[in-house]
C-alpha cells in the first residue's frame, strides 16, 4: 500500500528488506524496509528495543562502531546503493544522524560543536558563517549560550546543538533518533516546532525516531511502526493517527468499548500477517 | 645566603629536570586525549625518533652506508619526522584499524605489544650500543649564569625549556584555533559523536600518532644530547606518569606544569628529606606524590573537570 502512495513522490532515502545482527549472534532486525520522500518528515515508531535506532544507525552506518553488520538487504541514497560508505563519506553526501541522547561534545564550546559539525564541508569558511548565523536564527537560545561548555547547558539546549550542529553539515536528510528523550513536553513540542520549521523553510527531509507517537504523528507527514525488528504498520500520518489499534497500543487512548484480550490476540495475529 | 643560592640552584635543576619529563608526558596526553588510550609506546617513539636521527647524521647509520653521505642537521630532523608520521600512518594501518570497536583497555594492550616490537626493531635496525647525539645544542653550564648569579645551569636544560615553550604554545593553537584541532578535542570527547558529524577516526587517529611522534623526536633529540641514544630512555616513559597523574592525563599545560612540580620535587625532596631516611628517595618520591594527588584531585591539577550536570 505504501508504494502506491509514494511512487508519485521520488524517493529520496530507501531500505530495502535490511537484516542486522549485532555481535554475530544476536538479530535486531529481521528485515525491514522503508522510504523516505524527498521533502518529508518520516516517522518511526515503536516501542523500547524495536530497532529504530538500529535502522537509523544502519542507514548512517554507525553500526560498525557497535560491532553490528547489515547482512541482508540494501540501502540506497539518492538512487544509489550507500551501504558500504563509511559515516563521514555519507555525511558528505547529505545523510547525518543526530544521536539519541544528544551526545554533545561536552568539553567545546556550543559554538565549537556546531563547528564540528561543518567539519566535512570544502565550500570555505564564509559559508560556514553563514550557516551558523541561520543555525543561531533557528536557536536563539544557543547564540545566548556560544561561550559556555556544552556540558553544562540544559538538556533541550544540547537537544538543539545537536540538531543545530547536524544542520552546519548543510545535510539533505537528517536522521534524528528520539528527540524528545528526557525533556519536558513543552520543549519537546519546540524542537518538533524547528523541525517542521525546517523541513518547510530549508528543505530538510527528515526520518526521526520516536516513542513519542502521538508527538511524532502530528509533525510528520508519514509513519511506520517498528516492533521487534520488523515494521508492522505504515501509512500516512493523519491515517495512523487514527487508526485504532495504534491508538490502543501505542497512544495508550481506547475507544468507548474497553477492549478484551481477544482482541488483543487479533491485533497480534493481524500484525504477523502485516510483516 | 649561600644556602639560598644552594636552594634555588636545586629549584632550578629540578625545573629543567621537570621539563625534560613535561616533553615525554605531552605525547601521552595528546594520544590519550584523542583516544583514551594510555600509550604505553611513547617512550620508545622518543627512542626510535633518536635513534632514526641519529642514523641520518652518523657515519656508521644505515643512511651513509646507503647513500654514502650523512644529513646535515637542519635536513636530518624534517627527516626524522616524516619517518615518525609514516610510523603513524603504519601503527593505524597494522594496529589500530583492527581495534576500533574494542575496549579502551585493548587498546592499550596493543601499545604495550607495539613498545616491544618497536624496541626490537630499534634493537635489529640500529643496534643497541649507547650512541652519543649531537645536534649542534651547545654543552656544559651557561656561563651568563655562572658569571653573574653565581648559578650552575645546563645549557642543554635551557635549551630544552625553550623548546618545550615553543612546543606548548604550538599545540595549544593547534588544538584550539584550527579545525582539525577542534576535531581532535570532538574526538576526544566522544567518538560516537565525532563519527556521526563525518570526523574519520583513522584519519584523526594518524595525524594524532604523527603529532606525539613529532613531539617525541623533541624528547628523544633532548634527552639523547643529555645522555646519549640508549634503551632505557625507552624507560623515561615511566616517569611521564606520575608528571601525568599530577597534571592530569586530557591537560597540555598541566603535562608541563606536572612535569615541573615532579622535578623540582624530587630534587628538594631528595636533598632535604633523602639525608633524613638514607638518601635515593628522588626515584619514587614522584610516586608518591602522584598518589597523593590520586587520593585527592584523580582528575590531576589541569585534566578536564568532569562534568556532572545533577
Amino acid at each position: 500500500m505504501s508504494a502506491v502512495i509514494q511512487s508519485e513522490r521520488e524517493a529520496l532515502l530507501s531500505v530495502n528488506n535490511i537484516e542486522v545482527i549485532y555481535d554475530h549472534v544476536i538479530l535486531v532486525l529481521r528485515g525491514v524496509s522503508l522510504e523516505v520522500m524527498k521533502g518529508g518528515v518520516v516517522a518511526l515508531l515503536g516501542a523500547n528495543g524495536a530497532g529504530k535506532s538500529t535502522t537509523l544507525k544502519a542507514i548512517s552506518n554507525l553500526l560498525g562502531a557497535e560491532r553490528g553488520d547489515v547482512t541482508k538487504g540494501s540501502i540506497t541514497f539518492q538512487g544509489e546503493d550507500v551501504q558500504s560508505l563509511s559515516p563521514n563519506e555519507l555525511v558528505r553526501r547529505g545523510v547525518i544522524q543526530v544521536m539519541e541522547g544528544r551526545h554533545c561534545f561536552e568539553h567545546l564550546t556550543v559554538e565549537e560543536n556546531l563547528l564540528t559539525g561543518a567539519y566535512t564541508r570544502t565550500d570555505g569558511r564564509s559559508r560556514v558563517a553563514e550557516d551558523l548565523d541561520l543555525v543561531y536564527q533557528y536557536f536563539p537560545r544557543l547564540k545566548e549560550r556560544r561561550t559556555s561548555q556544552a556540558g553544562y547547558t540544559s538538556g533541550g539546549e544540547q537537544q538543539m546543538i545537536a540538531v543545530g550542529r547536524a544542520l552546519m553539515a548543510r545535510p539533505a536528510v537528517i536522521l534524528l533518533d528520539e528527540p524528545s528523550m528526557g525533556l519536558a513536553p513543552q520543549l519537546v513540542e519546540e524542537i518538533f516546532e524547528i523541525v517542521k520549521r525546517l523541513n518547510e523553510d530549508e528543505g530538510v527531509t527528515f526520518l526521526l525516531a520516536e516513542q513519542n507517537t502521538m508527538m511524532a504523528l502530528r509533525y510528520s507527514n508519514y509513519g511506520y511502526i517498528l516492533e521487534n525488528g520488523r515494521v508492522v504498520m505504515d501509512g500516512e500520518a493523519s491515517a495512523l493517527a487514527e487508526n485504532e489499534d495504534v491508538k490502543e497500543f501505542y497512544l495508550g487512548v481506547s475507544g468507548d468499548d474497553r477492549r478484551s484480550f481477544r482482541n488483543v490476540k487479533a491485533y497480534r495475529r493481524r500484525k504477523r500477517w502485516l510483516s | 645566603m649561600a644556602f639560598d643560592l644552594f636552594l634555588l640552584e636545586v629549584v632550578i635543576s629540578g625545573l629543567m629536570t621537570g621539563v625534560m619529563y613535561s616533553l615525554v608526558a605531552l605525547g601521552f596526553v595528546l594520544i590519550f586525549k584523542a583516544s583514551g588510550v594510555f600509550n604505553f609506546a611513547q617512550g620508545v617513539l622518543a627512542l626510535f625518533a633518536a635513534l632514526a636521527l641519529y642514523d641520518f647524521l652518523a657515519e656508521d647509520g644505515w643512511f651513509f652506508a646507503v647513500f654514502g653521505f650523512t644529513l646535515p642537521v637542519w635536513l636530518a630532523i624534517p627527516a626524522t619526522a616524516l619517518i615518525m608520521i609514516f610510523l603513524a600512518w603504519v601503527i593505524e594501518r597494522a594496529v589500530l584499524r583492527f581495534l576500533v570497536k574494542q575496549e579502551e583497555i585493548i587498546l592499550f594492550m596493543a601499545t604495550i605489544g607495539l613498545a616491544f616490537v618497536l624496541e626490537g626493531l630499534g634493537d635489529l635496525l640500529f643496534g643497541s650500543d649507547v650512541k652519543p647525539l649531537d645536534i649542534g645544542i651547545p654543552q656544559g653550564a651557561s656561563d651568563l649564569l655562572l658569571d653573574n648569579f653565581n648559578l650552575y645551569v645546563e645549557k642543554l636544560e635551557i635549551v630544552a625549556a625553550a623548546t618545550a615553550a615553543v612546543l606548548v604554545t604550538a599545540l595549544a593553537i593547534f588544538f584550539q584555533k584550527t579545525r582539525v584541532g577542534r576535531a581532535l578535542r570532538a574526538v576526544a570527547d566522544d567518538h560516537q559523536a565525532a563519527l556521526s558529524v563525518g570526523i574519520s577516526l583513522n584519519k584523526i587517529w594518524v595525524i594524532v600518532w604523527s603529532v606525539s611522534g613529532i613531539v617525541a623526536l623533541v624528547a628523544g633529540i633532548m634527552w639523547g644530547s643529555k645522555s646519549g641514544v640508549q634503551f632505557s630512555l625507552s624507560l623515561i616513559a615511566l616517569k611521564a606518569l606520575p608528571v601525568l597523574i599530577l597534571g592530569g592525563f586530557t591537560s597540555v599545560p598541566g603535562a608541563i606544569v606536572g612535569g615541573l612540580i615532579i622535578g623540582v620535587g624530587e630534587k628538594l625532596a631528595e636533598v632535604y628529606v633523602g639525608p633524613l631516611v638514607g638518601g635515593a628517595i628522588e626515584n619514587w618520591f614522584a610516586y608518591v606524590l602522584a598518589l597523593g594527588f590520586l587520593l585527592f584531585r584523580p582528575q590531576g591539577l589541569f585534566g578536564e573537570r568532569i562534568i556532572e550536570r545533577v
